[in-house]
């Protein structure tokens, strides 16, 4: 009788399993497909105080990126291949106080675009006037990406271009025009390359450049001699580029001094992101790879990096890392890590990292704890680019993720071909003629982009295609600026083979802001590394100076603080490369404040 | 030297019997070397704790029910392996769906039975049920693991043994030599490489797969000619899926064909004669004294 009432229990959690798990996974939450009906734009401000505008025409924005060519052997999967390249980034190239935009192209012949901000709404496209346009000629590689940085600190900001080919450098002669200067200056002949940034690694005062590789620089990849080029591994591929980090001499010429510096790997690496993460005034560097464990670097003062991305938490399981950027997303003063990869339901559920770090004393080398999944910001898609900024001003910085690999052709999946060849032993993954033909399928494809707000102290809601239009392109490099002096983040996405969105916040403007920009005098010009951290109504929130955030991206060179309801700023205080601390007292709110270093004694 | 030589061929002897007598704790043992193996040279486990949630609950379950609904304490080493192989075989960022496919797994040892045996093999009904849902918390092991090839021979090898040990390596091989052989015609209907379509099998899914599930000494039918036939229909099955593209096409396909062939098996021959038909020695043993294998 016993038996007969414990088998009765059993039959009955048996089921009740069975359609718990059922109905759970009937309830998904917001999908990543576009299926979302036009928000309401009023709606959305009274709901979430900010509305994101497409303003692409309004703005004179004609922009359209085109792909990589590859080679004919790669035809099978050149979707698949040929799937970066749209880059964004955003720098105020001639000093006139307003941003400018600047897009890469891929495609053979194609150009790029140097949008120059005419401070009436409108843009204009002085690329090929400036000696900035004509630069994907068949022979020289493919734009992946371009960081903007003042190497030479004349004021004016210069500019890197990477690409899967020949690194180019151009020197910004008085905002007026740009002279390259590549010859002689110690870039590397060949990188296939998806990220670069510029910093100052031994805090001498000049920027440096870190580049990273993705294909094996031995590839010129629209002209192979071999189909073994592919990732030996989904998981554990250390057959990628190698990385460059170039020291900056300051004459216009750099060093290469990767392997004394220790940065040997050969990962996959598509993004970097520089900060001093323990307090002993040099940057440390993180860098996400695909098909392995990101990496981080700490700097042992400017003199050489050492990997320590396990001790630190980050480095144990692999995943697809595609972006690295910072937040203090709960207002403790000590910004993240947000790194992005891939989560597509019932087949590959990465899920993004937020890295936050624990509190340790200065001078002791960081860990780090995963706040992704508790703070609600951890499955977005096929994620790329991703961006923090406060673009309802509540005090808050929210999140905005670019996503979409694919988007061929519509109700079809190039994931089973995919897992299928993934699977296998790296001598059948490792070569392209082994993986199947795309056929012109999708690939998480048709994705809406996602927007997470926060809602306070490191709690996000996914507000997804409810403040702004729905669209599914399929998303690159996000950059975050305020386009139009008006004291809101403005978002710019990059897509792949497809025009940009340039977004207007549309704001409803009941909110403060402050906001710094930076220059540096014992310092580099940029002040990249400098840190801020702005105090009011009990709140404390730390930003970072970067030139290269993200993936295949740059933000605007100033730091926007959202205050809320709050029109009282208790401190400021910015810690510079150099170690000086400047502490700004009763400063202006709703004002973008220029800030110079001070020299020593004053 | 001599005296050396003479004194260990006993102790040799001893340790053999000892294996005979105690093989049940082998297979256990060849999983965890696998998921050691794994997780010290590629780290594949994401969690610890997802896992030891996995075993945990797979264990507990298996005593609590073994107890309630058997009346008698059962060996622990399947509902290990069933533990093991759910901890590895899904992936997921968070840790209820270990402990609701372990919970599942074993649960249907105990629920879908037909004349006293099981049907299904434990881990392939939980881990079939939680990937066919398709959620947005459960994935599978497809695209893991790293691509070692001496490592993927040591385990191939060491498999093989084991499954030889168990009696069922005309199963494995009949799979394996099924699957090589329709991977091929595949790949004439799609199109696609033929090592492309070879490719699955080098994985550590399959490694699972081939050496723990369809081998499974409690749920393969009774006589080695339908063992054979019903591995052959396990690929055919897989080729037909695959040609629908559904990523766990083995899962899926030892779950629809694996209990239908069980069920025929007792129609035709009884549980009694199920045993006493095996013609197997290690069937037999499965029965008297517990020998638990399956996963």
């Amino acid at each position: 009788m016993r038996r007969k009432a414990a088998q009765i229990v059993a039959v009955i959690i048996f089921v009740g399993l069975l359609a718990m798990t059922y109905i759970s996974s009937q309830n998904k939450p917001r999908t990543f497909g576009g299926d979302l009906a036009a928000p309401q734009k009023q709606t959305a401000l009274k709901k979430y105080g900010v509305f994101l505008e497409p303003v692409n025409e309004a703005a004179n924005i004609t922009f359209v990126h085109t792909s990589p060519e590859v080679d004919p052997k790669l035809n099978h999967i050149k979707m698949q291949i040929a799937s970066m390249g749209a880059s964004v980034s955003i720098c105020d190239f001639d000093n006139d106080g307003w941003n400018d935009i600047y897009f890469t192209n891929s495609g053979p012949g194609s150009k790029n675009a140097l949008y120059r901000n005419l401070h009436n709404g409108k843009f204009e496209d002085v690329a090929p006037e400036m000696g900035l346009a004509d630069v994907n000629i068949k022979g020289t590689g493919a734009s992946m990406g371009a960081v903007w940085g003042d190497f030479d600190n004349d004021g004016f900001k210069d500019l890197l271009l990477y690409k899967w080919g020949k690194p180019e450098l151009y020197k910004n002669i008085g905002g007026k025009k740009f002279m390259q200067i590549t010859a002689g200056s110690g870039l590397p002949q060949w990188v296939n390359s998806n990220c670069a940034i510029w910093f100052d690694f031994n805090n001498d005062g000049l920027l440096d450049i870190f580049i990273g590789g993705y294909y094996s620089e031995t590839l010129h990849l629209d002209s192979l001699t071999t189909t073994k080029m592919m990732p030996e591994s989904f998981r554990y591929a250390n057959n990628g580029g190698r990385n460059y980090l170039l020291e900056n001499m300051g004459n216009g010429r750099f060093r290469d001094i990767t392997l004394q510096a220790g940065l040997t790997s050969t990962k996959w690496t598509l993004a970097a992101a520089a900060a001093d993460f323990n307090g002993d005034g040099y940057p440390e560097l993180y860098l996400a790879n695909d098909y392995n464990v990101d990496e981080f670097y700490i700097n042992e003062g400017g003199k050489k990096f050492e990997e320590q991305g396990g001790p630190a938490g980050i480095g144990h399981i692999p995943k697809s890392g595609m972006n690295a950027s910072f937040g203090d997303i709960n207002n403790s003063g000590n910004p993240g890590i947000y790194t992005t990869n891939i989560t597509e339901k019932g087949i590959l559920i990465q899920g993004n990292n937020y890295w936050d770090p624990k509190a340790k004393d200065a001078g002791e080398n960081p860990s780090f704890v995963n706040l992704a999944g508790i703070s609600g910001i951890e499955n977005a898609g096929w994620s790329y680019g991703a961006q923090f900024g406060d673009l309802n001003n509540d005090g808050f910085m929210d999140l905005y993720v670019a996503n979409g690999f694919i988007s061929a052709k519509k109700n079809t999946s190039y994931w089973y071909d995919y897992s299928k060849v993934t699977s296998g032993n790296s001598s059948i993954i490792g070569d392209a003629r082994n993986w199947p033909d795309m056929e012109g399928k999708s690939q998480s494809g048709y994705e809406q982009d996602k927007i997470w707000l926060n809602d306070s102290d490191g709690l996000f809601e996914d507000v997804s295609g409810l403040i702004c239009p729905p669209a599914t392109y399929d998303g690159r490099a996000v950059a975050m600026a305020d386009l139009w002096n008006r004291g809101v983040l403005d978002v710019i996405v990059a897509n792949q083979n497809s025009q940009p969105l340039v977004y207007k916040n549309e704001s409803d403007g009941t909110y403060h802001w402050i906001g710094f920009d930076l220059i540096g005098t014992i310092s580099n010009a940029d002040a990249v590394g400098a840190r801020i951290e702005v105090k009011w109504d009990g709140k404390k929130q730390a930003q970072i100076v970067t030139d290269g955030i993200g993936f295949s991206s740059q933000n605007q060179h100033r730091l926007h603080f959202g205050l809320g309801e709050s029109r009282h700023v208790d401190s400021v205080i910015i810690y510079w490369p150099s170690g000086r601390v400047d502490r700004i007292a009763n400063p202006q709110i709703d004002k973008l404040h220029i800030v110079k270093e001070t020299k020593r004694g004053n | 030297m001599g005296q050396d030589k003479a004194g260990q061929l006993p102790k040799n002897n001893a340790a053999l019997q000892w294996l005979k007598n105690n093989f049940q704790y082998i297979p256990p043992a060849f999983i965890t070397l696998i998921l050691l193996v794994g997780q010290f040279t590629f780290g594949i486990l994401d969690s610890y704790v997802n896992l030891v949630a996995a075993i945990c609950t797979a264990m507990i379950a298996e005593a609590i029910l073994a107890r309630t609904i058997l009346g008698t304490w059962r060996n622990l080493s399947s509902a290990y392996i069933t533990g093991i192989s759910v901890g590895i075989l899904i992936r997921s960022n968070v840790v209820w769906p270990y402990v609701v496919t372990a919970l599942l797994s074993i649960l249907a040892k105990y629920v879908l039975r037909y004349k006293g045996r099981h049907l299904w093999n434990p881990s392939n009904f939980g881990v079939s049920w939680m990937l066919f849902l398709s959620s947005m918390s459960v994935a599978g092991l497809s695209i893991q693991w790293g691509s070692n090839f001496a490592a993927m021979c040591a385990i191939w090898v060491l498999g093989l043994l084991i499954v030889h040990r168990a009696k069922r390596l005309h199963v494995t091989i009949a799979y394996v030599v099924s699957y090589i052989v329709l991977a091929y015609l595949r790949g004439m209907i799609t199109g696609d490489a033929f090592l492309a379509e070879l490719s699955p099998l080098t994985g550590p899914m399959y490694q699972l797969f081939i050496f723990f599930m369809i081998t499974d000494p409690r749920t393969t039918v009774s006589t080695k000619k339908g063992r054979i036939i019903v591995a052959i229909l396990v690929a055919f099955v897989e080729f037909v899926l695959r040609l629908y593209h559904y990523i766990y096409a083995p899962f899926f396909s030892l779950f629809l064909v694996g209990p239908v062939a069980m069920f025929i098996d007792l129609t035709i021959h009884g549980r009694k004669s199920h045993i006493q038909l095996s013609g197997d020695k290690t069937a037999s043993q499965d029965s008297r004294s517990g020998l638990q294998v399956s996963a």
